[in-house]
């Protein structure tokens, strides 16, 4: 039902995620922020059974943090993802898999931006653009459209607008906020949030 | 629906004179829908051994990482390079101790034995059951349309330029009769003294 989306340019990654938290048909609450800042150069964004989202996430997060607190260097984002889906992949043969679905977004002063796609089987890709959840299905074809290898941090943020437009207007779940945060070689920023509100006076076409 | 053909994708390889010949295509989905078109199934995992895994891509990332763990333990012991043999064996005995719990995979194996220079290729199914034929070999989500176009271009004692010409050929119009496999396809030729790689444009529909 919930949805994440995410966008790699050439200096950074942006990620959207909605704010929705739902139990079955009852809408809990508006504002949960389901993108997580895990270190200074590293975002993780979360969806799937809503106990796991946060044990799981936590878990690796507080292991990134305890690698550079042990190492005194930040892990890079590509061994992040690598640690993420190890993990996952040995949860997934247990009794209790957790099902999570998720995005690790980085950017590296030497290796450079990283988004990897990892699914709640543990199947790892690293992509340029992707989405997760029903909400996804719509922004396939947005994105194949409107992404380029020189894309920038404005376009990108137009393109997660018309992600969210469609969103909006086709699917049947009400996701009525979309978190967005970058990271880039400064770190990490969390921009305006896009709402249906925000969207009142947006052209698409424009 | 088999988990197998959960992500599709396809892997072959063919025999030639003092050469063998690994390609794979470079589709990753989530049943229908595709989610990368730059996912290559082949592994270079030894001077001139290549491994190709298809079927479910949590599984291939898992295979392949233990499988060179377990290769490297066993350079490392041994003082030498693994030879396309005794790495099928490991594969095939790997495979077969999840025999009640299995990895959704089928291998294939190419190279060159590092010492005497002849061609090897093997493929298995996902416990582990090894096939050593000296033709061709083939896996993943098109499998019956590979054997069927291996079947009619392959013949004995193919030159490598051949070889790659027979390869592409069976690829490329095995898997454009396959929604779950294909977008693009990299192909590599092991020769005792090269290992050449190519990639293929293909139909994007």
């Amino acid at each position: 039902m919930e949805t994440l989306l995410g966008i790699k340019g050439p200096d950074f990654v942006m990620l959207a995620a909605d704010t929705t938290h739902a139990n079955s048909v009852i809408v809990m609450k508006e504002d949960e922020n389901k993108i997580h800042k895990v270190a200074d150069n590293l975002l993780i964004s979360t969806v799937g059974a809503s106990g796991d989202t946060e044990q799981f996430t936590e878990f690796i997060a507080k292991n990134i943090v305890l690698y550079k607190m042990r190492n005194g260097y930040d892990l890079s984002p590509k061994s992040a993802a690598h640690f993420t889906r190890k993990n996952l992949a040995e949860s997934l043969r247990s009794r209790t898999p957790y099902q999570v679905f998720m995005f690790i977004a980085g950017y590296d002063t030497t290796e450079g931006p990283e988004l990897t796609f990892i699914d709640n089987l543990a199947s790892a890709q690293s992509l340029n653009y992707a989405g997760h959840g029903y909400g996804s299905m719509f922004c396939a074809s947005i994105f194949d459209r409107y992404w380029h290898p020189k894309i920038t941090q404005e376009e990108a943020y137009d393109v997660l607008k018309k992600c969210v437009l469609e969103i909006q207007k086709r699917l049947i779940v009400n996701l009525k906020n979309f978190n967005v945060s970058v990271v880039d070689k400064s770190g990490v920023r969390q921009l305006e949030q896009i709402s249906s509100k925000s969207l009142l006076d947006y052209n698409a076409a424009a | 629906m088999s988990i197998l053909a959960y992500n599709g994708g396809c892997v072959v390889a063919m025999r030639g004179k003092d050469c063998v010949a690994i390609a794979t295509d470079h589709r990753f989905g989530v049943q229908a829908q595709t989610i990368s078109t730059d996912f290559k199934k082949v592994f270079h995992i030894a001077p001139r051994m290549f491994l190709g895994l298809t079927g479910l891509q949590t599984d291939i990332l898992t295979v392949r990482d233990r499988l060179m763990f377990r290769k490297n333990i066993y350079e490392t012991k041994e003082n030498r390079e693994m030879a396309p043999k005794p790495f099928s064996a490991m594969l095939s005995s790997f495979l077969y101790e999840h025999r009640f719990g299995p990895y959704f995979i089928e291998p294939v194996v190419a190279g060159l034995d590092p010492k005497t220079m002849k061609p090897f290729i093997c493929n298995m199914d996902l416990i582990g059951c090894p096939n050593e034929p000296d033709d061709f070999v083939v896996a993943g989500t098109c499998a019956e349309q590979l054997y069927g176009m291996c079947e009619t271009l392959w013949r004995p004692d193919l030159e490598p330029d051949q070889l790659f010409e027979v390869i592409s050929q069976s690829m490329v119009n095995a898997f454009d009769r396959d929604a779950m496999s294909g977008w693009g396809a990299t192909v590599y030729i092991i020769e005792k003294d090269k290992i050449t790689e190519r990639s293929l444009k293909t139909r994007m529909d």
